[in-house]
This record gives structure tokens, sequence and C-alpha cells, in this order.
């Protein structure tokens, strides 16, 4: 829990890449058991790092449950309440891009950090204009608090408690190289928040 | 909050208008073409609603003086889709047949509040005037012979998408990409604003037409000019074909039609010698067989339809752009 992250001097480790295999599959089996249709299942992983989430926690499903649901993208950019501070150039891998219909589906929202909320509300209103879910859920890596909207994760893999200055960052191999959640612990001093 | 890092770095949009590709950085230039996928990706949603709150409950006024169908339905488009109010006004009837002039019928139309001001006008600089005096954000959609921005956009991504998909490479740029621009150079904003935006990307543009048609400063603007329409589409990427005024004819420019067709037109045998799966681009709206053949026109190597698709999301990522800048 204490050895600092080489990467980032002012950074602890609050999860290795074991600790994120066990939360994953946890997290699979969690939502596996709750699911009673899994066919119906189909589950959008909110970019950049929610799509890995998504496709690990679908093959781990699959490996349980025998059937590994279909795996989407949602950008959410373009539902943001914040459009002034975010950026507007794209990959077209970071476009929403999924082959399958919500309408009456079980649809599985999944993301690295649940902060705010304000990306799963941007999320919810971009599911809704494709179509109308039988249900929509959330599931989450990691929960750091500070919240500013009514919204729960369904499916939570680790609470971590932090300061609003603070700074969670959450590295998968498939992006960064390697597995970890890393928690920075910053000044509320403007000079030193980055 | 975890930083999405992974996003494209570019140079932020800091301009309240856009008037002219001449100004723009190519860090600019490439911002909107980045911008566009994700509103592409709207237009072609199977499902549920084709648009993005984006511009919700911004207004965006479409100004025309001049006929234009396509433009100007693109452009309304592109505001519906991002959810703005739209209001188009022709100059047919509007107050501008009553003497009115272009900055009090903008004071009026801003003291209902617009956000964009969509401006085609045969005078060159109407757009930038209007800029300067007005807190609207202008879109030049035309402006005499001087520039067509949007125009310029859409046909740089549009080539930049069949480059990518050409090289399998998601990051493939312009740079070294011949693009022949055919036809009369001199009087076409959307060629200005084409060479202005293809040379920024770093594409090496050749200009062809009938020696009255080419503009006298052609060489000095950084491209290759020639009179030689076989010579100018050797060895091209793109053969981008201009719409020919048939009213140049009339006061003299070219002999005739009959001789502007043999040595110009984008044919079949024209291209005998050009790179085997070119590019075939037009504006619209399209002379059939007079500047382009129909059997290109419609063939396997015609963009034309793309442009046009295409548009739609370019202007909605300028209008993004202008209104949600940081």
């Amino acid at each position: 829990m204490s050895n600092t992250h080489h990467g980032y001097e002012d950074a602890t480790v609050v999860m290795n890449a074991d600790t994120m295999a066990d939360v994953v599959d946890m997290l699979a089996r969690e939502i596996a058991a709750s699911t009673d249709d899994i066919a119906s299942l189909v589950m959008l992983g909110i970019l950049s790092r929610g799509k890995p989430l998504a496709d690990r926690l679908a093959a781990r499903i699959g490996a349980i449950a025998g059937h590994a649901p279909r795996v989407g993208a949602l950008a959410t950019t373009l539902y943001r309440d914040d459009l002034r501070s975010a950026k507007s150039a794209v990959r077209a891998e970071q476009v929403t891009h999924f082959d399958f219909d919500v309408d009456g589906a079980t649809v599985l929202l999944v993301d690295d950090v649940l902060s705010t909320g304000r990306t799963a509300r941007a999320a919810l209103d971009e599911i809704v204009d494709y179509g109308r879910p039988k249900r929509i859920q959330l599931a989450c890596l990691v929960d750091r608090g500070q919240r500013e909207l009514p919204i729960q994760a369904d499916f939570l893999g680790r609470k971590i408690p932090t300061d609003p200055h603070d700074h969670v960052r959450v590295r998968l191999m498939e992006i960064d190289g390697e597995d970890a959640v890393l928690l920075e612990r910053r000044s509320p001093d403007p000079v030193d928040a980055v | 909050m975890a930083v999405k890092d992974t996003a494209v770095e570019k140079a932020a949009w800091t301009r309240k208008d856009l008037i002219g590709i001449e100004e723009l950085t190519r860090e600019e230039v490439e911002l909107v073409l980045d911008t566009a996928p994700q509103f592409v990706a709207v237009s072609e949603r199977q499902s549920g609603i084709k648009k993005v709150p984006l511009l919700q409950g911004r207004l965006v006024v479409n100004w025309f003086f001049e006929a234009s169908t396509r433009t100007r339905t693109s452009f309304e488009l592109a505001a519906k889709r991002l959810t703005a109010d739209t209001l188009t006004m022709n100059a047919s009837v509007s107050s501008a047949k009553k003497g009115e002039s272009l900055h009090d019928t903008l004071a009026n139309i801003e003291a209902m509040h617009s956000d964009i001001v969509v401006l085609r006008h045969s005078y060159a600089g109407a757009a930038r005037m209007l800029a300067e005096h007005h807190a609207s954000s202008v879109i030049n959609a035309g402006d005499g012979y001087h520039e067509h921005p949007t125009q310029a956009l859409l046909d740089a991504f549009t080539i930049r998408g069949h480059i990518r998909r050409r090289k399998d490479d998601p990051e493939a740029g312009l740079d070294g990409v011949r693009v022949a621009i055919i036809g009369d150079i001199a009087h076409s904003r959307v060629a200005r604003s084409n060479i202005y935006c293809l040379t920024k990307l770093g594409a090496h543009v050749t200009i062809c037409g009938p020696r009255t048609l080419l503009p006298v400063e052609g060489e000095r603007m950084g491209i290759n000019v020639t009179t030689d329409l076989r010579e100018a589409i050797r060895d091209a990427d793109v053969v981008y074909a201009l719409r020919i005024q048939l009213e140049r004819q009339q006061k003299c420019l070219f002999p005739s039609l009959r001789e502007y067709i043999r040595l110009y037109r984008v044919d079949k045998e024209a291209l005998e010698d050009a790179p085997p799966n070119v590019l075939i681009m037009h504006p619209g709206p399209i002379n059939r067989d007079i500047e382009l053949a129909t059997e290109l026109a419609d063939g396997p190597q015609s963009a034309v339809l793309e442009q046009v698709s295409n548009g739609v999301a370019i202007r909605m990522a300028v209008m993004h752009l202008l209104l949600n800048k940081s």
C-alpha cells in the first residue's frame, strides 16, 4: 500500500497488478451472478480506460458464465457538461463505436474511476440517444468519492478515500504498459496543484 | 479524476471566426480535421437520434446572398445535428432588397442574440468586415473570388481519409500527396482555399487550365502551374475538377465550350497516364460531361458524394470549435 511508484515520485500504489486481476475477477463474478440473462447483457467501456477494462471483464464473464458479452466503446465527449474545458481533437479509436442494438438490452457501463459522476451522467444521455435499454448499470474499478451527482456504481472494485486535490491515476497494460492504480497526494495550493 | 492523457494534443482553437484558410496555422487546420471524425459517427448512427447536444439553445443564422443549395443545406444540417436553432435568410427576400446595409441587418440579427452567422456574399471581404465589427462568430461560406474555407477543410478531410485507408495508417497525413486542380482556377474561391489548405498540410498542388483561367500569382503560391492536362495528372493521387462557370465563356476567357471539353475535361482518356487508383473529386454542382465525365463522377474512384457527407461533419466541427472553445 505504501510503496511509491517509480514514474510518479509523489504517488502511492493503491492497487498493484495482482490485486487488479483479483478485483476484475471479483467484479466479473458479481456481474455474472446478478445477471439472469447473460445473453441480453452488452457492455460499453467509457473511453479511454473503461474500454480495456470492459474487454477484460467480458472475457472473465465468458469464462465464468459460458457467454462473453459484446463490448463497445463510448466516448461521452459530445455529451459532457464541461465542454469548454474539453479537448476537441480525437483519434479515430476514441470515437463512440459499437455494433449492437441497445433497445431492450441490459447495458453495463464500465469506467476506471468513479468520482464526480459527471462522466456517467454524460454516458447515460449518450446511450438513450441510441435507443431504450431495458436497464443500464455501472461498473467501476475504483470509487474515489467527491461525488457531485446522485450516481453510484452497481459493481465496484475498491473504494479509495481521497481529498479533493488528490489525483487518482489508473494505469492499464493495454494503454500504459502496466497495471496499477496510483494515488497522488496534492497540495490544495494552486501553485503546486498542476 | 483520471487524466485522459491519450487524447490528441493539438493547438487549442482561439479564433472567434472562420474567414479563410490563409490565416490559419497547419495546427489549426489539423485540429478541425481531427475534430470531425466524431461527427461523421453521429451522422452515421444506425439507430436512435442522429444529433448531439453540443450547441443546444444556440442560434445559427445562415445568411446567403448567392444561390446555393448544397452549402446552405450542409450548414443548416450541421447546426441541427448539434441541436442549435437555425434561421435561414435568403437575400432575395431580405431587407437587402430594401436597401438596408449588411451592418444594420446583422445588428438587428444580433439584437435577437445570434451566436453564429454563416455568410455567403459575392463581395470578397464581406465576411471579414462583419466579423471585425460584430460579436457573433462569423463563418465564411464563400466570399467573391476570395475563400470558401469549409469546402477546403472538407476536401482535405476527404483526401486524408482515403490516404489513411490506402496506406492502412490511421495517422497518415497529406505530406507528399499530389493533388491536381483542373479548370477555372483564377475565379475559384474553392481552388484558392484548397491551395492554401493543401500546401499547409504538405501536399504538392498542381493547377491546370486555359492560360486565361490561371491566376497570375500561381508560381508565387508555391505550386506547379501547367496548361497541359495530361502532364498535370500524370503523377496525381487526386484529380480535383472545378465547376466551369458558363458565363466566363461570354467574357471570352476561353473560345468555346467544345474546345474546353477537348483540352480540359477530366475523363477516362485524360486519365490514361494517371495512377490507376487516382481519386476523383468535384465541389459540385457538376456540369456533367463538361468539366468531368459522367462515367468518372459516378465511378468507383469518385469521392464526390463522400465530400458532401464529410461537409456536414466538418461544418459541425467548425461550429463546435467556434462556440465551445476554452
